[in-house]
C-alpha cells in the first residue's frame, strides 16, 4: 500500500468523540452519577471531594462501559425500534467490533480504577453490576421473560449501594432500601413505557410484559407494583438517612404515584389508544420525577443532619 | 496533494481532540488523588487498612 493508501480505503463516515460518548448512554449516566453521589453523600463516613469525585467518575464510566456493550449485543433490536434505531451502531456511526471493545475496556478500567480509589467492596459490587446489566439482563433475561425489566432493574439500582460502599467499605440496611426504591420503581416505570411503545417492542420480539400478556394483565401489574413500592418508598424516612421532610415529601410523591398507577389500572385500551395513551405517558413522566426527587429528599435530609437542624425533634430510627 | 491536507485529517481532529482531554483530565485525577491520600495518610481511616506502621513495630523498633 502507498504512503496515502490507508486514506482511500478509509470509511466515508467516521465516528466522531461525540458518538462514543452516545455510545455510553450519557442520559443513563446521568441518573447514576446522581444516584451514586447521594448514596456515598448520605453515608455516615465523610469522604474527601476529590476522592468522592474520582469514585462517582469511576462508577459513571463502568455504567457507560455496560451501556455500550448492551448496544453491542442488542444491536439487531436496537435497528429495528423507533427509539434506538438511530444509536451509534444501528445508524453505522461506530462497528460492533469497536463497541465491544470500548465495552470491555471501561468495564476493567472502571473496577480496577475503583479498587485503588475506594475499597475493594465498592469496586465488586460495581463488576457485579456491569456483569448483571449485560449478562444477566441484555444477554439471558432481555429476550426470554416478560419479568426481564422485574430482575433486570437490579443492575440501575446497585448505583447509590456502590456509592454508601465507596464511603464505608460495606453494606446497610439503608443502601439496601435505596437501591429497593429504584429496584422496585424500574417494572412501573418501564411497563407505563412498554404500553404505549407496545408495536416497538412487538416488532423488535421484545418478551415485554403488554406483548407477552397483553395491556390489561401490565396495568393490574402496574398497580400492584406501584402498591409494594410506596409502602417500601416510605421505611427510609425511620432510618438513619430520613426524617420528617422525606416522610412528608415521599407521602406526597406516593400520593400521585398511586393516583396515577389507579388512573392506568381502570382504563380501558380501546380509551388509551383513543386518547394516544395520555394518561400512560403522564404516568411515565411523573415515574421519573418521583424517583429524582425521592434522591432530593435523602440530600435534603443529609444536608439538615449536617447543619444539625431538626435534631432537637428526636425523630424515631425504628430500623 | 500533500497527505496531510486531506480533509480526513480534519475529520479526525475533534476525536483526537477529544481522546487527549479525556486523557488529560484522567491523569489529573490519579495526581490529585494521589495526592489527597498521601497528606491524609493512606492507611489511616481506609475501611481496608490495617493498623499504622507504628503500631506494628516492636518496642523501640524502628
Amino acid at each position: 500500500m502507498s504512503e496515502t493508501g490507508w486514506i482511500e480505503n478509509a470509511p466515508p463516515r467516521e465516528a466522531q468523540f461525540g458518538d462514543y460518548v452516545e455510545l455510553l448512554k450519557p442520559r443513563v449516566m446521568r441518573l447514576v452519577i446522581f444516584t451514586a453521589a447521594v448514596g456515598l453523600i448520605c453515608a455516615p463516613v465523610p469522604v474527601h471531594p476529590v476522592v468522592a469525585l474520582a469514585a462517582i467518575i469511576c462508577v459513571a464510566v463502568g455504567a457507560g462501559a455496560s451501556g455500550a456493550l448492551n448496544m453491542w449485543w442488542d444491536w439487531d433490536i436496537d435497528a429495528v425500534m423507533r427509539r434506538t434505531k438511530g444509536r451509534p451502531i444501528p445508524s453505522g456511526r461506530v462497528g460492533r467490533d469497536e463497541a465491544l471493545a470500548i465495552g470491555l475496556t471501561l468495564s476493567v478500567f472502571s473496577v480496577v480504577m475503583l479498587d485503588l480509589f475506594a475499597n475493594h467492596f465498592a469496586a465488586g459490587l460495581l463488576a457485579f453490576t456491569i456483569f448483571f446489566y449485560v449478562v444477566v439482563y441484555s444477554m439471558w433475561l432481555k429476550r426470554w421473560t416478560p419479568q426481564n425489566i422485574v430482575i433486570g432493574g437490579a443492575a440501575g439500582a446497585f448505583p447509590p449501594m456502590i456509592g454508601w460502599a465507596v464511603a464505608t467499605g460495606g453494606a446497610s440496611l439503608e443502601s439496601a432500601l435505596m437501591f429497593l426504591l429504584i429496584f422496585l420503581w424500574t417494572p412501573p416505570h418501564f411497563w407505563a413505557l412498554a404500553l404505549f411503545r407496545n408495536d416497538d417492542y412487538a416488532k423488535a420480539g421484545v418478551p415485554m410484559l403488554p406483548v407477552t400478556a397483553g395491556p390489561r394483565a401490565t396495568r393490574d401489574q402496574i398497580l400492584i407494583y406501584s402498591l409494594i413500592l410506596a409502602v417500601v418508598a416510605i421505611l427510609p424516612a425511620f432510618t438513619a438517612i430520613g426524617g420528617p421532610v422525606y416522610l412528608a415529601g415521599s407521602a406526597v410523591l406516593n400520593a400521585l404515584l398511586l393516583r396515577g398507577a389507579w388512573r392506568i389500572w381502570r382504563r380501558e385500551e380501546a380509551a388509551a389508544e383513543a386518547d394516544h395513551h395520555i394518561v400512560e405517558k403522564r404516568f411515565f413522566g411523573l415515574s421519573i420525577v418521583y424517583l429524582f426527587l425521592h434522591f432530593c429528599l435523602f440530600l435534603a435530609e443529609a444536608g439538615l443532619r449536617a447543619g444539625g437542624v431538626l435534631a432537637h425533634l428526636g425523630w424515631p430510627v425504628l430500623f | 496533494m500533500r497527505p496531510d491536507s486531506h480533509e480526513i485529517y480534519g475529520r479526525r481532529r475533534s476525536r483526537n481532540l477529544g481522546v487527549g482531554l479525556v486523557l488529560a483530565a484522567f491523569v489529573a485525577l490519579v495526581f490529585a488523588v494521589t495526592v489527597v491520600k498521601l497528606s491524609e495518610g493512606a492507611a489511616i481511616g481506609h475501611p481496608e487498612a490495617g493498623p499504622p506502621r507504628s503500631q506494628l513495630l516492636p518496642e523501640g523498633g524502628n
